[in-house]
C-alpha cells in the first residue's frame, strides 16, 4: 500500500509536481525495485490444495531447484478466490518447519530414547512383523463354520488427512491380507 | 451421514459451498462456520451481500453469530427439539411446499396398522426391552411384506456418504397413497401428530431459546422457502457428535423436504467436514465395514457364505442398489485381475469377512485388553493423532502402550508415536516397539483430496520430500511389494489372494515413488480387454469384463483425462473446476428443481428441466436423473432396478425414488427423530419419560464410567470446539511457529456469571473434572456463553477447544480425556458436544 501511494502515479508524483522543490523519494531505489521472490526467473508454480480442513481451498506452490519458496491462495478458484485462512497460509510454514522430523526414528521396547534407523531396514522389519502377526493370528472360520479369512491382530488407523489414492492402496492391501480392523477419522 | 442417507439415499453434502451464494436464507446450526471453515464462510457472506438472511443457532455466541442477521442461543444437545419445533411450525402454519411434498416425498404413503404413534414414553412401537433393539417391521408401509432383511441402516454403519442398505426395503411394489394427505395413517398425518408437541413454548423450555427468537427463525426460513426462493442449511460436527447425531441431522433433512428446498439452487444441506479428504476416505473407505463406493464388506453373520448368496443379499430390487453385482464384481477384477474369474466366483471364497464391530472403539479396547483371539498386537497409523483426538483419549494411549509394535507415519513428534513417555509412565515399563516413518506433505506428492462438497481436486507434486520422508503411498506400495515377495512361494490357499493382488502401478525416480496416476486410473475403472478408461458407472458389468476400484468415482478419468485436474473458473455451478461424484453432478437430486411435469418451479431457481423436443433432461448442472426418462413415465409395480423409479421421483437411490419423511425400516433408533437429553445431562427430559436415546451403546467398564443424568457432582455441560488457528489434534498446527504465535495455549471459555459464582477471574488457573479425568487449564471469561434458565435452575456451559497435548510448540492438557466412550446407535459416533463436568478454581 505504501509503495503504491508513493509510486509514480501516486502520492510521490503529486508531491513532485506540486511542491515544486526537489524532494527525495521516501522509499529508496533498491527497495522500490524489490519484487516478490515468486517472480524471480526459474521459479515454477504448481497447483495444489490446502491440506487442513475440507473446504478445499486451492493453492499455488512456488518452488525452484527442489525447494519450496512460498505457498499462496489460488486467485482462480471459485472456492477461495485467492484467500486462505491462517491454517492454509501456514501450509508453507508446515513444509519448512524446523521442527519437522524427516528421518526414521526407532524406539526399542522398554527403551528411554529414539534411535536412528535406515529407511529400507525399517521397511523390512515392518513387513516381517506384519507377516508374523497375520500368520500367527489367522482365523479361517468362526464357530458355526462360516468362513472368516481374517486376522484381528493388526489395526490400520487414519486416512482422512492423506490422499484418496493412499486410502485406496491401504484398503486394497490390508483387506487382501485379511485385516479387518481398518478405521479412520470418519464417523458420520 | 446416515441421517441424510436414510432420507435422501446418499449421505454426502447435497450441494456446494459456491451454491450457498444462491441462497435467500442460510441456517447455520451445529457449526461455527466463520471460525472452523473460514474460507467456506465467504459464500454465505456473499449471499448476505446479495440480500440473503443468515441465521446462527448455537450454544456459543461466536464470530459466526456476530456476522449473521439472527442469533438464537440453544442449550447444548437440544437441537432435535429446536428443529422439531421448526417442523411443527411449518406444518401447523401450512408453510410447506405442497406440490413438492405430495410428489417428491413419501408424505402421501400409508403406513401399516402396526405403526402406532409414540406416546410420552418416548419409545416407538416395536421395542424389545431384553435385546434393547427395535422390531423394524412395525414401521412398514401398508402392503409391504414383513422381512427380516428390512431394517434401515442395519449392519451398515457407514460414514460420510450413503450406506449400502439405507433407502432400501425388500420387494418392489406399489403402496397405497392418499395424495390429499388427509388419511390418518398417511406419513404426513403421522408426522404432523408426532411433532405436534414441539411447540414454540416447548422449544423455549427445553432449548432455552427465547420464544421470539425461535419464531423469528421459523418465520424467516418459511418466507424464504417457496417456488421462487430457497433456504439452505449448513452443519458440522456440532450436530454429528451427539448420542443421537444421525436423528438430529435427519430432523433437518425432514425440514428441507417439507420446505421443498432439496435439489434446488441455493437449497440443500451442506455438511461441513473437518479433514482435507474425510469425504474421500469414506468414499474410498479405509473403514472396516465397507469397500470403496459403499459396497458392503462380506460378513460371516449375514448370508454371505458364497458369492451368489452375497450378491443376492446385498442387491436391492429397486432403486440404485439394484446395480450392486456390477460394482462388487468390478472391485474384485480391479484387485485380483486375471486370477478373478466367473468360474472361481472372482476369488470370493478367499476374501475377508467381518464378524462384528471392528471399528475404532472396539479396536482401542482390544489393544488395551488383548483378549484371547481378539487382541491387537500391531498398529499402523496414517496421519491420525488419536492419542489426543480419540474420545476418552487416555484409553487410547493406554491401548497404544500395550501394543507389541506401532508404525506411525507423520511429519512431527506427535503424541501418538511418543506415547511411551507420556502420562508420567516409566518408559522402562512400556514394551511397545515404535517405528516413526517421516511422511511427505501435500506439496511433495501427487494425489487427490475430496473436499466437503464431494469435489475431488488433484494436487501436483512440486518438490521431493526432504531426507527419508516419503508419501504414505510410497510406504503402502513398498510394504505391499515386500509382502508379495514374502508370500510368493507359499502354497497355502490362504495366501492365494496376496499372490493374485494386482500391484503393478509402476514407480519413478530414484526414490521409486509409485505412479499415482495409475492408481487413480484403477479407481476410475477400465474395460478389462483393452484397459481403456470407462466414462460412467452405467458401463460397469457383472460378468468380469470391467474392472473398477470405486464405482462412484467412475468418470474421474473420463475420456482418458484426469478430470480432478480441471481448473477452469467458468460459470456456476463451476462444473469445470475439479470433479464431483457422481458423474460431476454438483447439486444432488436436482430433478427436484423442476416441477412434476419437468418445468423449472421458477425462472429464478431453474437448474435442470425436461426438453420436450429432444426428449431429454437439460440443465445448468448435470441432471441427477436418467437422462431420457420422461417426467410422465410411471413405473409398473413389478418393475425392478431404475425402471421402478417413476419420472416424478427425484431421489433415485431410494427404493421408491421419494424423499423419506418417515423412514420405513427406520434408523436403528426410530423411524422419526425424537428429542432426548444427552447421555450425560444436568436436567431431566421434559418431553418424554425416556431420558436419553434408547439406542445408544455404552461401554460399562471401570475405565469408562459415565456421569449419571442430573448428578449434582457434575452440574455443567461441556461443549468442545475448534479454533481457527489450530487443526483437530494439532498434529499439523502445534509445531508451526506462525500458528503458535497466533494461538499459543489452551483455555476453557466460561461465562461471566459462572466466573463470578466460582470467584474466578479471567486467565485464572482452573480444573475441569469428569469421572474419566481432569484437565488443568486457564479460564477465558467472556459474555459469549449464554446461561440458561431451566425451570428456575441456572445451567452453565463450558467451551473447550480440544487441539492440545504435551508435545510441540503449543501445549496443553488432553481435553478428550474428559469424555466417555459412548456410541450413537447408527454410526457409532461419540458425544463430544454435550457431556457433563465440574469445574473448580486452581489446579487441583
Ligand atoms: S485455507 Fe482454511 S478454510 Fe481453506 S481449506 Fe485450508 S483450512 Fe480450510
Amino acid at each position: 500500500m505504501f509503495l503504491r501511494l508513493t509510486d509514480t502515479d501516486g502520492l510521490w508524483s503529486k508531491l513532485k509536481n506540486h511542491v515544486g522543490v526537489k524532494v527525495k523519494h521516501p522509499v529508496s531505489e533498491s527497495t522500490r525495485n524489490l519484487r516478490a521472490r515468486i517472480h524471480d526467473p526459474g521459479v515454477q508454480k504448481t497447483t495444489s490444495v490446502c491440506p487442513y480442513c475440507a473446504v478445499g481451498c486451492s493453492t499455488l506452490v512456488y518452488h525452484r531447484d527442489g525447494r519450496i519458496l512460498d505457498i499462496e491462495g489460488n486467485p482462480e478458484s471459485p472456492i477461495n478466490a485467492g484467500t486462505l485462512c491462517p491454517k492454509g497460509s501456514a501450509t508453507y510454514g508446515m513444509h519448512v518447519s524446523p521442527h519437522r522430523w524427516t528421518t526414521v526414528k526407532y524406539r526399542r521396547p522398554y527403551s528411554e530414547e529414539w534411535e536412528d534407523l535406515d529407511l529400507e531396514t525399517a521397511m523390512d522389519m515392518i513387513a516381517e512383523r506384519l507377516k508374523n502377526s497375520r500368520d500367527n493370528n489367522w482365523q479361517e472360520k468362526q464357530e458355526d463354520g462360516n468362513p472368516l479369512n481374517h486376522c484381528k491382530a493388526v489395526a490400520s488407523i487414519g486416512g482422512a488427512a492423506i490422499d484418496n489414492e493412499e486410502n485406496y492402496l491401504i484398503t486394497k492391501l490390508f483387506h487382501t491380507m485379511g485385516m479387518v480392523r481398518v478405521t479412520n477419522q470418519a464417523r458420520i | 451421514m446416515s441421517g441424510l442417507g436414510i432420507t435422501y439415499g446418499r449421505g454426502g453434502a447435497t450441494s456446494s459451498l459456491m451454491d450457498l451464494q444462491n441462497s435467500d436464507c442460510i441456517l447455520i446450526e451445529g457449526s461455527n462456520m466463520a471460525e472452523a471453515h473460514p474460507v467456506g464462510f465467504r459464500h454465505p457472506m456473499i449471499a448476505k451481500r446479495k440480500g440473503a438472511k443468515l441465521i446462527h443457532v448455537d450454544p456459543r455466541f461466536t464470530r459466526t453469530s456476530a456476522l449473521c442477521d439472527i442469533y438464537a442461543p440453544i442449550r447444548p444437545g437440544t437441537d432435535i427439539a429446536f428443529l422439531g419445533g421448526l417442523v411443527n411450525y411449518v406444518i401447523q402454519n401450512e408453510a410447506y411446499f405442497k406440490e413438492y411434498v405430495v410428489n417428491y416425498t413419501n408424505a402421501p404413503t400409508l403406513l401399516s396398522e402396526d405403526y402406532e404413534d409414540m406416546d410420552d414414553t418416548g419409545i416407538f412401537v416395536g421395542w424389545d426391552e431384553q435385546k434393547r433393539t427395535y422390531d423394524f417391521n412395525k414401521w412398514r408401509y401398508e402392503g409391504m411384506p414383513i422381512s427380516p432383511a428390512v431394517g434401515g441402516s442395519q449392519g451398515a454403519i457407514t460414514g460420510e456418504a450413503y450406506s449400502n442398505r439405507v433407502g432400501q426395503y425388500d420387494g418392489a411394489g406399489e403402496f397405497p397413497t392418499d395424495p390429499t394427505l388427509q388419511h390418518p395413517r398417511s406419513v404426513f398425518q403421522v408426522l404432523k401428530r408426532h411433532f405436534s408437541r414441539y411447540t414454540p413454548e416447548m422449544v423455549e423450555k427445553v432449548c432455552g431459546t427465547p420464544k421470539e427468537s425461535f419464531l423469528e427463525v421459523a418465520k424467516t426460513i418459511c418466507e424464504n422457502s417457496n417456488p421462487d426462493r430457497t433456504t439452505s442449511i449448513c452443519y458440522s460436527v456440532g450436530w454429528t457428535q451427539h448420542s443421537k447425531g444421525a436423528q438430529l441431522i435427519r430432523t433437518s433433512a425432514i425440514l428441507q423436504l417439507l420446505l421443498g428446498n432439496m435439489g434446488r439452487p441455493g437449497g440443500g444441506i451442506m455438511a461441513l467436514r473437518g479433514h482435507a479428504t474425510i469425504q474421500g476416505s469414506t468414499d474410498i473407505a479405509t473403514l472396516y465395514n465397507i469397500l470403496p463406493g459403499y459396497v458392503a464388506i462380506p460378513d460371516a453373520n449375514k448370508t454371505h457364505n458364497t458369492w451368489k448368496e452375497y450378491l443376492e443379499t446385498e442387491t436391492a430390487h429397486t432403486g440404485w442398489w439394484s446395480n450392486f453385482p456390477k460394482y462388487a464384481t468390478s472391485i474384485m477384477k480391479a484387485w485380483y485381475g486375471d486370477a478373478a474369474t466367473p468360474e472361481n466366483d472372482f476369488l470370493f471364497d478367499k476374501f475377508v469377512r467381518i464378524n462384528g464391530d471392528h471399528s475404532y472403539y472396539p479396536t482401542i479396547m482390544a489393544m488395551k485388553d488383548k483378549e484371547e483371539g481378539q487382541g491387537v498386537e500391531g498398529a499402523f497409523v496414517f496421519g491420525q493423532n488419536f492419542a489426543v483426538g480419540g474420545p476418552h483419549a487416555r484409553l487410547a494411549r493406554d491401548g497404544l502402550r500395550n501394543l507389541d509394535y506401532l508404525v506411525v507415519l507423520d511429519a512431527f513428534d506427535i503424541e501418538t508415536s511418543g506415547v511411551w513417555k507420556l502420562d508420567g509412565v516409566d518408559p522402562k515399563t512400556v514394551g511397545v516397539e515404535v517405528f516413526f516413518m517421516p511422511a511427505a506433505l501435500v506439496a511433495e506428492k501427487d494425489g487427490t483430496f475430496t473436499q466437503t462438497q464431494r469435489m475431488v481436486q488433484w494436487h501436483d507434486k512440486s518438490v521431493d520430500p526432504p531426507d527419508d520422508a516419503r508419501s504414505d503411498a510410497w510406504f503402502v506400495y513398498h510394504l505391499g511389494r515386500r509382502i508379495k515377495e514374502l508370500y510368493k512361494d507359499s502354497t497355502d490357499p490362504r495366501d492365494e489372494l496376496i499372490q493374485a493382488m494386482t500391484w503393478d502401478y509402476g514407480h519413478e525416480g530414484d526414490r521409486q515413488e509409485p505412479i499415482i496416476d495409475n492408481v487413480l486410473r484403477e479407481i476410475n475403472g477400465y474395460t478389462v480387454a483393452d484397459k481403456k478408461p470407462i466414462n460412467s458407472f452405467v458401463q460397469l458389468k457383472e460378468d468380469g469384463t470391467t474392472a473398477c476400484g470405486a464405482w462412484i468415482y467412475c468418470g474421474i478419468y473420463k475420456d482418458g483425462e484426469n478430470q480432478a485436474k480441471n481448473r477452469e473458473f467458468g460459470e456456476a455451478p463451476h462444473a469445470n473446476w475439479g470433479w464431483a461424484w457422481p458423474l460431476n453432478r454438483r447439486i444432488l437430486y436436482n430433478r427436484a428443481s423442476a416441477d412434476p411435469s419437468g418445468k423449472p418451479w421458477s425462472e429464478r431457481k431453474k437448474l435442470v428441466w425436461w426438453n420436450e423436443e429432444e426428449e431429454k433432461w437439460n440443465g445448468i448442472d448435470v441432471p441427477d436423473f436418467e437422462p431420457a426418462k420422461n417426467p410422465d413415465y410411471r413405473a409398473d409395480p413389478s418393475a425392478v432396478g431404475q425402471a421402478a423409479i417413476s419420472g416424478n421421483s427425484p431421489f433415485i437411490v431410494n427404493a421408491d425414488g421419494k424423499g423419506w419423511l418417515f423412514a420405513p425400516g427406520g434408523l436403528k433408533d426410530g423411524p422419526l427423530p425424537v428429542h432426548y437429553e444427552p447421555l450425560e445431562s444436568p436436567v431431566q427430559n421434559l418431553m418424554y419419560k425416556q431420558q436419553y436415546d434408547p439406542g445408544v451403546k455404552k461401554y460399562d467398564r471401570p475405565d469408562n464410567p459415565y456421569n449419571k443424568p442430573m448428578d449434582p457432582r457434575y452440574p455443567y455441560s461441556i461443549t468442545t470446539y475448534r479454533l481457527t488457528e489450530h487443526h483437530t489434534t494439532g498434529a499439523m498446527s502445534r509445531w508451526i511457529p506462525w500458528l503458535g504465535e497466533l494461538q499459543p495455549e489452551s483455555f476453557a471459555e466460561i461465562s461471566t456469571e459462572l466466573a463470578a459464582e466460582k470467584g474466578i477471574e479471567n486467565l485464572d488457573d482452573i480444573t475441569v473434572i469428569t469421572s474419566r479425568g481432569k484437565l488443568h487449564t486457564r479460564a477465558l471469561v467472556t459474555d459469549r456463553i449464554p446461561v440458561y434458565d431451566f425451570d428456575g435452575q441456572k445451567l452453565h456451559t463450558i467451551g473447550l477447544p480440544y487441539h492440545f497435548g504435551p508435545n510441540g510448540l503449543v501445549t496443553g492438557g488432553f481435553v478428550n480425556d474428559l469424555m466417555p466412550v459412548s456410541l450413537e446407535a447408527n454410526v457409532s459416533i461419540h458425544e463430544a458436544k454435550a457431556f457433563t463436568c465440574n469445574m473448580e478454581k486452581g489446579h487441583l
